[in-house]
Parts: structure tokens; sequence; C-alpha cells
């Protein structure tokens, strides 16, 4: 077996592991109406988590996203108010606007070489306060794409509801995997979180890539903000705040080493309906205060280190030990 | 002519790298390219291939005058390149490394089956067995070595420039990359080549270029210049034949040395089997023995980086403990490792604060080493190592390679262990500097420290030890003390039973 594929394997196996000890306890919960919440539910969060996957593959760090799609909602809601553009004008805008915003701190990250932390954080707070300045309050979207938006669903059998938004996830989360795994993009990415220097000399072009990255999880912030005010009907300024944490939480359970370089992007998806489970089953059980949740993925991500780091140690042994890769 | 240049010049910041070189690769060649540690050498190769921008000069590649921005516009041209430092990714598998910016694609899709393949195909020839979709990094750092090489020499439409590729390979290897470079050769490439070692050096090239302080000094077929002429235009000063002569006389028993250290049955399962060692006060042990022959293995055990299944280690006064480096620093021990690269530096450090660094944490931090101090013991390595730097302050990675080691090799010299383990101490390191190191060791040992050196080069070994362990197959299975220590006894004793039983 492939070493690499371990950390998926062990997000995997948490992941049935929490199905099944929901399943012991609420039988029922196994239906395709959960399944369809489940889907629904984390739409934003796991199409968000998706360009977090990238950016953090690549050894970088994307803290803008939870406010970018706090402003995309309000940006949203406040054009279709003044407007009167049609509503898939806007959004087409809206995601000219962020990926560009990404591409933007991309480009400062490299031309700047600073670390995307601060980059980031920067962008943060821009985009929370460009939301802001379009509006304090929260503003209802009233619009009737919208109304065909949100009532679009496939029924499945069992009745649950397998909504556009919830499909529209796991197409990013496709996306995603294509991008990384399987184009000259995604090696690169992969490579730059090897270690950039190295990166260079392979013939990876550092800025183009950079740029390629945050923009890229711009996007996909944006498209995340899009199927939020679906979601909720409305924009409001103030929505979404930590959201980009619990991505990275998402992204960091999935099995994607914070430090970069190796993850999965399907990992991500599967860490996303880990945290998601979770929180159905306080739902669920209904005497539990949703604080539990926290407590949860917070105890999954030190599980995550803790097997990250163990993982570390048991490959550098098998490159130390002789046997390895000994000349026939 | 394949590849000209013409007054090539780079500055960095203090230093003048490349003062107007000149240099020519025929097609059909193979050229050496010379110079003691920090003479320009990787400078040269980088400007080249787009990794630097140089300041002046002209690169022309079959007449037209070409300016890579990037290494992959250089890849583009046809110039694959392994550089000295690290140069590939642990983290991809070796087929992703191997194919890197290159991936045969279907539909636009990466077609990871493709590349397999394609993989397997750019290593056949190498003769090493690995599963091109593992990790690279879960393998040795030789087969990573050849994997770059394998990888540079399938971009190389034109020119191939090895920067180092030796450095970790064992004599089988070497051989083996030199088949495959004269079948390049023949083929028509122009072939650039940087080592330290000489006699790969008049084994394989056609003609040489000596690189000193960043200028041209000359370039001459290699058939016309012999050894001793060769080293002169590398250090601009004839080589003092110090070495042969303060070398460790191994025909008379000199007085008995007070005994040190003493490891009894050492071993960890699977790794190294159990193995005794006595060390005395001054005494100079060396290790020798092919690659993966359990060498390093052997020594990390004694340094507490890997835990022993059995064993115990005592000195005069009582038992000690080494079951983690800490405790083995704790008891004086010391340990520079063969992995510099990647094991030694911190890049971003200055050299007085990177040689400072593990003499700090043996003091502990409630006991600073005084900035003075720090600023003494600089002064003292950069003049005994001759590490070639404008001053103490400049970042570790700011130097060339062979600089760079000289830099991990002052931190633990500077620790003054009572026993010092040096895996490979020469490797990557100039001749002029090689004779430095190996003088500087019989000085330690003139002040009482004991050493364990690894090193693949027997001559060197020889020259240095007092008793000579040979490794072989995991296991300790000769010794060696007096007039038996001999190039021909040690390789003797290596190849006994020869390679096939591990096979
Ligand atoms: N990135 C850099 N920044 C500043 N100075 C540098 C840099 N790279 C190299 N130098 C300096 O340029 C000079 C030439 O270095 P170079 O790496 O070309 O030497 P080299 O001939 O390859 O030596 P070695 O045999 O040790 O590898 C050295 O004095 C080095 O300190
Ligand atoms: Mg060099």
């Amino acid at each position: 077996m492939n070493p690499r594929l371990y950390p998926l394997y062990a997000t995997i196996g948490i992941f049935l592991f929490a199905c099944l000890v929901c399943y012991i306890q609420f039988p029922f919960m196994a239906s395709t109406r959960v399944l369809g919440n489940l889907l629904t539910d984390n739409a934003y969060l796991g199409i968000v988590a998706v360009g977090m996957t990238i950016v953090i593959l690549s050894g970088g760090i994307d803290l803008s996203v939870g406010s970018v799609i706090a402003f995309s909602g309000v940006f949203i809601a406040v054009m279709l108010r003044d407007s009167g553009l049609p509503a898939p004008v806007i959004m087409a805008l809206l995601l000219v606007v962020t990926t560009l915003f990404g591409a933007a701190m991309g480009g400062l990250i490299h031309a700047l070489a600073m670390p995307p932390f601060i980059v980031t954080l920067a962008g943060m707070f821009l985009a929370r306060g460009a939301a802001y300045m379009l509006t304090i309050d929260s503003v209802p979207i009233v619009d009737p794409f919208y109304d065909r938006l949100q009532d679009a669903y496939y029924l499945m059998p069992g009745k649950g509801r397998l909504t556009l938004i919830g499909v529209l996830m796991l197409a990013s989360v496709a996306v995603g995997m294509i991008v990384a795994h399987r184009t000259r993009f995604g090696a690169s990415v992969f490579a730059l979180g090897g270690g950039v220097q190295t990166a260079r000399l392979m013939g990876v072009r550092v800025g183009r890539t950079t740029v390629g990255i945050y923009a890229f999880s711009g996007f996909m912030a944006g498209l995340s903000g899009i199927v939020f005010s679906v979601y909720t009907g409305s924009g409001y300024p103030l929505a979404t705040v930590g959201t980009e944490l619990t991505a990275i939480a998402a992204v960091v359970i999935g099995g994607t080493l914070l430090t970069g370089g190796s993850g999965f992007v399907f990992g991500t998806l599967i860490g996303v309906m880990t945290m998601g489970l979770i929180q159905t089953y306080i739902v669920f059980d209904g005497s539990l205060s949703s604080w539990w949740t926290k407590i949860v993925i917070g105890g999954l991500l030190l599980l995550f280190i803790v097997l990250q780091k163990g993982l570390l140690r048991l490959t550098t042994t098998r490159l130390a030990s002789p046997q390895a890769g000994a000349p026939v | 002519m394949l590849l000209t240049i013409r007054s090539l010049t780079k500055t960095f910041p203090g230093t003048k790298a490349l003062d107007g070189v000149r240099f020519d690769l025929r097609a059909g060649e193979v050229h050496a390219l010379l110079g003691e540690n920090g003479a320009g050498k990787s400078t040269l190769i980088k400007c080249l291939t787009g990794a630097y921008r140089p300041d002046a000069g002209e690169i022309r590649l079959d007449g037209q005058p070409i300016a890579p921005r990037s290494t992959s516009e250089a890849q583009e041209l046809g110039i694959g390149t392994v550089y000295q430092e690290v140069n590939l990714l642990p983290n991809l598998t070796v087929a992703q490394n191997l194919c890197f910016g290159r991936e045969p694609r279907r539909f636009g899709m990466v077609s990871s089956r493709e590349m397999k393949r394609m993989a397997q195909d750019m290593l056949s020839g190498y003769g090493i067995d690995v599963d091109v979709s593992r990790d690279l990094g879960t393998y040795s750092v030789a087969i990573q070595q050849i994997v770059a090489i394998a990888r540079a020499v399938a971009l190389s439409g034109k020119v191939l420039i090895l920067d180092e590729p030796t450095a970790s390979l064992d004599a089988r290897e070497v051989e083996m990359l030199f088949d495959v470079v004269r079948g390049l050769r023949d083929r028509g490439l122009g072939i650039v080549f940087v080592t330290h070692f000489l006699d790969q050096v008049f084994a394989l090239s056609d003609r040489i270029t000596v690189l000193r302080n960043g200028c041209h000094i000359v370039t001459e077929d290699t058939a016309a210049l012999d050894r001793v002429r060769l080293i002169e235009h590398m250090l601009g000063r004839a080589l003092e034949d110090e070495v042969e002569h303060r070398a460790v006389d191994h025909g008379v028993a000199g007085p008995v040395k007070p005994e040190m250290l003493a490891f009894d049955a050492m071993s960890r399962r699977g790794v190294v089997e159990p193995f005794d060692l006595r060390i005395a006060k001054g005494e100079v042990v060396g290790l020798a023995g092919l690659l993966g022959s359990g060498r390093t293995e052997s020594a990390e055990l004694l340094f507490g980086i890997r835990g022993t299944t059995t064993g115990t280690a005592r000195d005069e006064v009582g038992p000690v403990r080494i079951d983690s480096p800490r405790a083995a620093i704790a008891a004086g021990f010391g340990f520079a490792p063969e992995d510099r690269k990647t094991d030694g530096i911190v890049a971003d450090l200055s050299i007085r604060e990177n040689i400072a660094l593990a003499l700090q944490a043996r003091r502990g931090w409630a006991r600073p080493v005084s900035r003075t101090e720090q600023a003494r013991l600089a002064e003292t390595y950069i003049k005994r190592l001759d590490i070639r730097t404008s001053d103490a302050e400049k970042a570790v990675g700011e130097l060339s390679g062979g600089n760079q080691q000289k830099v991990v090799l002052a931190r633990w010299l500077a620790m003054n262990p009572r026993f010092l383990i040096l895996d490979e101490p020469t490797r990557g390191i100039d001749v002029g500097a090689h004779a430095e190191i190996l003088r500087l060791i019989h000085e330690l040992t003139a002040e009482g420290m004991s050493l364990l050196v690894i090193s693949s080069e027997l001559d060197e070994l020889i020259a240095v030890s007092d008793r000579v362990i040979v490794v072989r197959d995991r296991a300790h299975v000769a010794e060696l003390t007096g007039a038996d220590v001999t190039t021909e006894t040690v390789v003797r004793a290596i190849a006994d039973h020869g390679r096939e039983e591990v096979a």
C-alpha cells in the first residue's frame, strides 16, 4: 500500500466511524433526507474549502475567504436591489471581482515575497470593510431567478432533496480534484508546497502559479458566496465570520498537510461531511448544546495533526532504513 | 561550438561571483568545470539556465544568443540541469518528479498511467529498482540523486549540466552514471560536469575549465594537464603535501592511548547487527564500507538518533546515557551528519549564528554565548576552514555549496565535543580545503578529541584513521589496526564475499 494515501484512508475511516456511531444511535439518520440536508447545509463550506485546499497544498493560506463570502452576499443583494441588472449578470460580475481580488493577493504575495498569512489577513479586513461600505443591514434578496435556484432540487428515492447548491458543491469538488491532481497547474501547486526554491529550479513559473492559486481561491469564495446567498436568501455583512477557519479545519481533517505539499481534494469533501455529520448528530440528539461540535472538531484536528506527525516520522525512518530503495 | 559564453558577469551584494567569464562547450564533449568552493561554478550554471539573471555578458546556443529568464525556458531550449542543491521534490512521486513540466496528457488531463510508463522508461538503464508511484522522499539520497540525473538527461536535448552529481553516489553508481554520460556524449550532446573528485575529472572529461574567484583561469584539454598543475590552477598556488606527511604512521604502535569510551553490543534490529566499539582519547577510528552498508546507521545509534535494541555505553567514570541526540550532546558527543544540505543549516541565519547554534543549545538558554564570543568563534573557523565569505554576518544560504558544508562542520567543531562523529566530512569540499580539514582533524586529536570518521574516500580515511572498522551488510565485519590499515586491505575487507550475498 502506498503510504502517501494513509491520511486519506484515515479521513475516510473516521468518516465511516462517525456514520456508524450515528447509525447505531439514530438508525433513521441513514436516510437520503439527512444526506440531502448534509450536502445543502454544507454546500458553501465545501466549495470554499476546495479553494482552500489548493491554497494549503501550495504551502499558503487564505484568510480572506470568510469575508469574501459575506461581501458576495451583500454585493448581490445590493446590486439586485439597486442596479436592475439581471441576477446571472450580477453573479458573473461578482465572480470576476472575487477572482481578481484573489489574483491581486497572489500577485502581492509573490511580488513582495510577503507571507500569505499577512496579505490575506489584509484581504480579510478589506473585503469585510467593502461589505460594510455597501450596507450595514441585512438585505433580503427578492428575485424570481433566485426563487428558481432555491427551489431547484432532484427528489431522491426516500424523499431526500438533492438541491442545486448541493450538486454545485459536488461539482466543485470534482473540478478541484481535476485541477489539483490531473493538471500541470496542480503539479506546480504541489511543487510549491514542497519548496519554492526547488520548485523554481524544476521549472515552475512561481509567480504565475501563485497568482493562479489565489485567483482560484477567490473564485471559489465568490461561488461559495453565491451559494450562501441562495441558501440564506439575503446578504449580510456580518455573515460567515470565521468561515475561513472552519474551512481550514475541514481541509486538515481531510488529510491535507497544513504545511503544504501533500493532500487530497477529495479528502476535503470527507472533512466537510464529517464536520457536518457531527453537527447533525448534535441536532438529532437535542440535549447536547452546539458547542459540542466545536469540541469534537477540535479533537479531530488534534488527532490529525498527531497522525500527520506520526506519518512523517514513519516515512523518514523508511527513508533511512537500508532496505528502502536498495539498489538491485 | 555548441555553447559559447562571453564576458559573463554576476554580482551579489558584497561579492563579484562572476567577472567576465568565458566558457565554450563543443557538441560531443564532456567539459569539466572546476574551481575552489565559492569560485563561481554554480553561479555560472545558474546564469546559463535562467535561475539567475546575469548582469552582463552573452550566451549563445548554436550561434543564437539566448537569455533564459526561467529554468523552464532553459529546459525548453534543450538544457537539462542537475543543480548542486536538492533539486527534486520529496513530496511528489518519483514519476511526477521525472515528468514534471512534461506530463503526458490525454484530453488535457495528466494521465497517471502514461506518466508511470514514461517514468519507468526514463529510469531504465540506471539499474535501480524503484516504485515510481511512491513519494520520492521515501527513497535514499543516492536514489534521489539518480532520479534527478535521469530527469536532467531526459530534458537535455543539447546540453546536460551536472553540478556535483556524484557527491552521494557509491563507486558502482558513479560508473553507471559515467556510462550514461559517455553514451550521451557519443550522441553529440555537450556535457558540463562539476565535481571536486579529481579522479573523476580525469576519468571522464575531455576538456577542463578552471575558475578562481569568479574569473576564468584556464581552459585546456584534459590530456594536456596533470593533477599537480590542475590543482595549482585551482588554488593559485601549489598544494603542500602536508596531508601525506602528517598522515598517521600506521607502522609503529605509538604510546597506548587511554580508553575513553566503550560501547557494547550496540544494535538495532533490522538496521545494524550488534557491534562493540572502544575509542581512546585522541584516537581517530575510521568507518569504511559501501553506501547503505550500515555506516551511517551505526553512527546514528552512537548518537542516539535511532533507538537501540541492545547496547550500553560507558566512559571512564561510568555509564553514559545516549538515548537521544540531546543526551548524547550532553555527554559531550557531536555529530556532523552526511546530508548536511537538509540536516545541517539554517539558511537565513548568519554564519556567526549558525556556528554558535549547537554550542548555545548545549549550554542551555540561561547562559547565552556572548556576542563577542560568537564573533571570535566565527572568525576562528572562517579562517581555519577557509570559509569563503565577505563577512561573518552573511546568511549561510548565500554561500556556495561547499562553504555551507564548512559552516556545518564548524558548528560541531565549535562545540568542542570529546567525541565527534564526522559523516563524509570532505564531501563537496575542494582540494585545498580538503587538506585543511584533514589537518584540522590531526590538530583536534592532538588536543585530545576522539573522532569517528565515515568516508567513502578510502585514501582520506586511511590518512586520518588510527584504526579502520569495515562495515558490510549492516554488520561490523573487520577491524584493521596498525600496519594492516592500507587501501588494499580495506578494499579487500569491504569486497569480501562480494555483493552477491546482498542480492
Ligand atoms: N544567492 C546568493 N547571494 C549572495 N551571494 C551568493 C549567492 N549565491 C552565491 N553567492 C556567492 O557567489 C560566490 C560563488 O558561489 P558559487 O555557488 O557559484 O560557488 P561554487 O563554485 O559553486 O562553489 P562550491 O564548490 O562550494 O559549490 C560565493 O562567494 C558565494 O558566496
Ligand atoms: Mg557550487
